[in-house]
């Protein structure tokens, strides 16, 4: 078994340094073959594993001796159980498909073996990441995703936009990370180790310390740590105010959209949070300010997909926004419901975002939703596996992001810490907002009249078999993955994994009153979301393809606050003013009057200038005329013989 | 000594005679001769100092492969010569260095050939005496003969401002090691007449003196590292020195400053390391936040290369004086690793430059679609330099984070800076550089990188990629060596 467990992980590595390093001697063809066919070895070894985990296998050891530093041992290690066997199935399903349907998306690209080379290092690096058994690998993989991410996001290095985004995504990722690493550093300063298993073993003993990082105010080390924690994955996860990379990361190929930025990366945040869920357990602190970061991410990035008309745009933002649902799932202790919602969104999110790159594709790489409209006839796989994806985001009962949506919602409404009231209306609120942005994109690209030009018309066609075969088969757990909430979410599949205080039971409760999916169907029929959700797809039909001369009155009425959402709240440029800006003059101040002026200027060559003019000043002594040092002697008697008769 | 065959002896004197036979190649109608004699002595002086590696004897601290001979008897002055695991990886660091300067410097030196080559070698020979005495009176010899070769390589093969930076070079370290000889002279007297560094650390020495002794130290190793605010020197030497003399200075040189705080300024003043600590600290943040943004505005390429070193040597001089585990051996994986990453930058630099003859960022943009290939070594390179995980440059900075944290969150915090800093300067110019369509005519008329340059950056990669993989074996021959000294510095000499 622990050949297989390191097969997972080393598959896709070799298949990158293939592809990567060998790209050009073996051809396109080959290179996908190698990559695939590794990928598809590590699917096949993460479902062996899987099995093995349900009947009750769990593995923790480790693989090699990183480093020993004093008398701490850093190694790299697995730890599989319930959690990273979960992952890792979502993980190389997903990247799968992405990879075969790469093989049409990416069709005639110069840089199409480099790009298989990136998406099967991404695998690894995920994999590595979810099967780790201590924070160091954790690091390792969380920052090597990132690095892919920059790599995939600027794939089409000769757009200044790619350039720029990818530049910035590395940035705002690093931020996240340095708040993560010092997280790491206290972990090890309390803890002495870095191993998941010793660190939650002693989490109860250091409950009680405090640690003064500001003088005066003395804070509970647990909750520094676990809020330093948690700002790594506010990076990762694209959580408010961090959040401003993931839109722009959508200059990448649309294959990575969907394997990077919905399905995998951004969830290492949520699933970085569950597995430290015994450490956050501890801090009611640290949960309530997850509960509002995630609050404020479902809500206000929801309500700017509303606004947005490029089509991988809007998707971006719904990614947002149900990344902020998976946090706030955590902050309100439903860690199962969070991973449960990181599954089904992982899969309807792909489809959506692959459906999207099949309609790009289709549209000769037009992203622009009020260009498209009437593809319905034209693309009909397309439309009906993305119509399947619209209802499970929109959460409609029977699809699978109805079961963990409601299952977060209802969970939040349990739940009893401080800021669970803001939260629990945004994560409300959203689904009103989410069926009408899902819905809004459906309608305005598949249904009504033709908008686009008519050459692209005459070549409208529906995607090679490639493109449609992912869909297609990502589309069966779109609907299917949610019928399993009963055991994932209630039953006892993460109950050595993930670790609940009894006093934030919600997801316990809500157990009790679970009696079977049918059960959980009816009664979402009186609730709320359900009504929310049928009123936002509504509207959304109403909208855009009864009155779509409406929408263009909302938005000339609404003036101030459509150009809010449509400039994004103005906090890119906001950023970009302070602290790109800010940064950028302040190392201008200290290179050219700190170091040049001061430093050079006056102390060093300053003291070069002293001893050159004390020099000249001393040489005017040094004439060398006899009569110049005879008089200084006559001087000089003069003076002293003066001195003695006074 | 190694089964009675002086080993360290062959290492530090194989370089400098080979050297001296490559000079007398003479002019550059033997130039081919002199690059292969070149070439062969410094492959050569690497091989001779592997079994320093895998000889070595991990599980002391003592001094090993040593050798002891009188040199001067009526002063008490050495030749005595050995290497510990704080010595030993900065050696093989040097041989393996020298190389890969050798090879770059192969097309690119077209005048003075043998001088140029014979001039590395020598170096490199001297560099070695300077990690293995253990005599002051050597150690200092060697330590000021190291500043010859580089004075010339800068002054004759540098660029157009390459006399200014020759003699700034030359008077800032000079100036600085001035203090330190009066230092060996107090110590000689008070230790009753023993050049012999080893006694040095077992001599007791009253506070004040301590305090003057170290402030001598570290003049001229806060030069050499260097610390902020005697940095100022390195900038103008890097931009004017050749890429074979940027390589040498920053993966060697450099080494220099932070190899005496580990052998003089710790063991020899232990009470006023501790009184000086936190100046110490404050002095290396410092140079991790504001060289970090002074070098993230830079222009020129080297110059902005040149300042990155300056902030990764602040967390050399920030490991040593935490006085940890973490802290230390973290510092010396940091020193390891800014040799392979600055000599990679450095040398990626070199291949634009011979190319296009500038330094200039703006007079590049879109490189990547004229050398592929050397985009992706670059891109390794400088991910490196941004302390990417699975690189060298994420080892040492991570050690010493871990070990920063426990004296001081703060202190952690402001280090921590860097994951930010570092990746900014790094990868923003390497998005102005790289990225992008082909900016310039110039640039269109790009190749890309020849084999030897290929060979070249592939070692180096190989080195930086092993060490972020697996530190292990680097780490696991300085543990007895660290424990030694961490332990010998708790106690005080007063």
């Amino acid at each position: 078994m622990q050949t297989l467990y390191l097969l997972v992980p080393i598959a896709p590595l070799i298949g990158a340094l293939a592809a990567g390093l060998f790209g050009r001697y073996i051809g396109t063809i080959w290179s996908h073959r190698v990559t695939i066919s590794l990928v598809f070895v590590s699917l096949i070894a993460s479902l062996i594993i899987f099995l093995d985990v349900l009947e009750g296998n769990v593995y923790n050891g480790t693989v090699y001796t990183w480093l020993v530093t004093g008398d701490t041992r850093f190694e790299i290690g697995f730890l599989i159980d319930q959690l990273s066997a979960t992952m890792m199935v979502v993980v190389s399903l997903v990247s799968l498909m992405v990879h075969i349907y790469t093989i049409g998306y990416m069709h005639g690209d110069p840089g199409y073996q480099r790009f298989f080379s990136y998406i099967s290092l991404f695998t690894f690096s995920m994999m590595m990441l979810v099967m780790s058994n201590n924070f160091l690998q954790l690091f390792f993989g969380w920052e090597a995703v990132g690095l892919v991410s920059y790599l995939l996001i600027g794939f089409w290095y000769t757009r200044p936009t790619a350039i720029y985004a990818n530049l910035k995504a590395f940035l705002v990722n690093r931020v996240g990370d340095f708040g993560f690493l010092l997280g790491i550093a206290l972990v090890l300063m309390y803890f002495g180790s870095l191993d998941y298993a010793t660190v939650f073993e002693q989490a109860p003993d250091v409950v009680a310390e405090t640690i003064e990082v500001v003088p005066g105010a003395s804070w509970l080390v647990i909750t520094v740590i676990c809020i330093l924690l948690f700002i790594g994955a506010m990076g990762k996860s694209a959580q408010f105010p961090l959040h401003v990379w993931l839109p722009d990361s959508m200059e990448g190929p649309t294959p990575i959209s969907a394997l990077i930025h919905a399905a995998t990366m951004v969830t290492a945040g949520i699933f970085m949070v569950a597995r430290m869920s015994p450490l956050f357990e501890l801090s009611d602190v640290a949960l309530s300010t997850i509960l509002v970061v995630g609050g404020i991410t479902t809500l206000f990035m929801a309500l700017v997909a509303v606004v947005q008309n490029d089509i991988k745009r809007v998707v971006a933002y719904s990614t947002l926004s149900q990344l902020g649902y998976m946090t706030v799932a955590l902050g309100a202790s439903a860690y199962s419901a969070a991973i449960f919602h990181l599954m089904t969104h992982a899969f309807f999110k792909a489809v959506l975002f692959l459906g999207a790159g099949s309609v790009i594709i289709a549209m000769h790489h037009e992203q622009n939703m009020e260009k498209m409209g009437g593809l319905k006839k034209y693309m009909p796989v397309t439309y009906w596996t993305m119509f399947i994806a619209a209802l499970a985001s929109a959460g409609v009962p029977g699809f699978s992001g109805f079961f963990s949506k409601d299952a977060i919602i209802e969970a939040v409404g349990f739940a009893d810490i401080p800021g669970v009231g803001f939260a629990y209306f945004c994560v409300l609120a959203t689904v009103f907002v989410t069926a009408l942005y899902t819905f809004r994109l459906l309608f305005m690209t598949f249904h009504g009249q033709p908008r686009m030009d008519e050459h692209t018309k005459e070549h409208l066609h529906e995607s090679p078999w490639v493109v449609t075969l992912p869909l297609v088969i990502l589309a069966i757990p779109t609907v299917a993955a949610g019928w399993f909430i009963g055991p994932i979410v209630f039953g006892d599949y993460f109950n050595n994994v993930i670790y609940v205080l009894p006093e934030h039971d919600a997801i316990e409760k809500l157990g009790a009153e679970f009696t079977g999916i049918g059960g959980m169907m009816v009664h979402a029929l009186s609730t709320a979301p359900f009504w929310l959700s049928v009123g936002g797809i509504f509207t959304a039909w109403y909208l855009y393809t009864v009155r779509t001369d409406i929408p263009g009155k909302i938005k000339a009425v609404s003036g101030p606050i459509y150009t809010l959402l449509d400039r994004k709240y103005y906090i890119d440029e906001l950023y970009s003013w302070l602290f790109a800006g800010g940064t950028r003059a302040l190392g201008t101040v200290l290179w050219k009057f700190g170091d040049t002026k001061i430093i050079d200027g006056i102390m060093v060559n300053g003291s070069a200038k002293l001893v050159a003019w004390t020099a000249t000043l001393v040489k005017r002594f040094q004439t060398g005329y006899i009569y110049h040092y005879a008089f200084t002697m006559i001087v000089g008697i003069f003076a002293i013989l003066t001195l003695w008769l006074y | 000594m190694l089964f009675g065959f002086p080993l360290l002896s062959l290492i530090i004197w194989l370089p400098i005679l080979v050297g001296i036979a490559v000079l007398a190649t003479g002019g550059d109608r033997n130039a081919q001769l002199a690059r292969w004699i070149a070439f062969a002595g410094s492959i050569m002086g690497f091989l001779v100092a592997i079994p320093l590696y895998t000889e070595f004897d991990a599980a002391t601290s003592a001094m090993q492969f040593v050798e002891n001979r009188t040199w001067f008897q009526r002063f008490n002055v050495n030749y005595h010569i050995g290497v510990d695991g704080i010595s030993m990886p900065l050696i093989l660091l040097n041989c393996f260095t020298t190389p890969l300067v050798v090879i770059a410097g192969w097309q690119v030196i077209q005048t003075r050939v043998s001088q140029y080559m014979g001039a590395f070698l020598l170096m490199s020979g001297i560099v070695n005496g300077v990690f293995a005495s253990l005599d002051a009176v050597l150690f200092y010899v060697f330590w000021e003969a190291s500043l010859i070769p580089m004075f010339l390589i800068i002054g004759i093969w540098g660029g157009p401002n390459r006399v200014y930076a020759a003699i700034k070079f030359f008077l800032y370290t000079l100036l600085g090691s001035l203090l330190m000889l009066i230092a060996f002279i107090y110590l000689y007297q008070s230790s009753g007449g023993s050049f012999s560094i080893e006694d040095y650390h077992q001599q007791p020495i009253p506070f004040k003196s301590q305090v003057l002794i170290f402030i001598a130290f570290l003049l001229a190793f806060a030069v050499k590292v260097p610390m902020w605010p005697v940095h100022t020197w390195l900038p103008d030497a890097h931009v004017e020195a050749p890429t074979g003399g940027s390589v040498v200075l920053a993966a060697i040189m450099l080494k220099l400053g932070g190899y005496g705080f580990l052998r003089f300024s710790l063991p020899i003043t232990p009470d006023a390391s501790h009184y000086l600590a936190e100046m110490m600290i404050v002095l290396s943040l410092i140079a991790v936040v504001y060289i970090g943004l002074i070098a993230l505005m830079q222009t020129d390429m080297k110059k902005l290369i040149a300042y990155s070193s300056v902030a990764h040597m602040g967390f050399v001089t920030l490991g040593f004086f935490l006085f940890n585990a973490y802290g230390i051996e973290g510092a010396m994986v940091q020193m390891i690793s800014h040799g392979f990453i600055s000599g990679a930058m450095f040398l990626c630099v070199g291949v634009l430059y011979d190319r296009l003859h500038s330094r200039q960022i703006a007079d590049y943009g879109g490189v990547v679609n004229k050398m592929p290939i050397f985009a992706a070594f670059f891109m390794l390179f400088a991910m490196a330099n941004a302390g990417l995980p699975g690189t060298s440059g994420f080892v040492g900075e991570f050690m010493v984070i871990m070990g920063a944290v426990k004296v001081n969150f703060w202190y952690a915090f402001l280090a921590a800076t860097t994951l930010i800093f570092g990746a900014a300067y790094t990868l923003w110019m390497y998005k102005r550089v790289i990225f992008g369509a082909v900016a310039t005519p110039a640039v269109e008329g790009l190749h890309d990188i020849s084999k030897r340059e290929f060979v070249l950056l592939a070692i180096l990669a190989i080195a930086v990629l092993w060490l972020g993989v697996y530190p292990f074996p680097l780490t696991e021959v300085m543990h007895a060596s660290v424990e030694n000294l961490l332990e010998h510095v708790g106690n005080s000499k007063l």
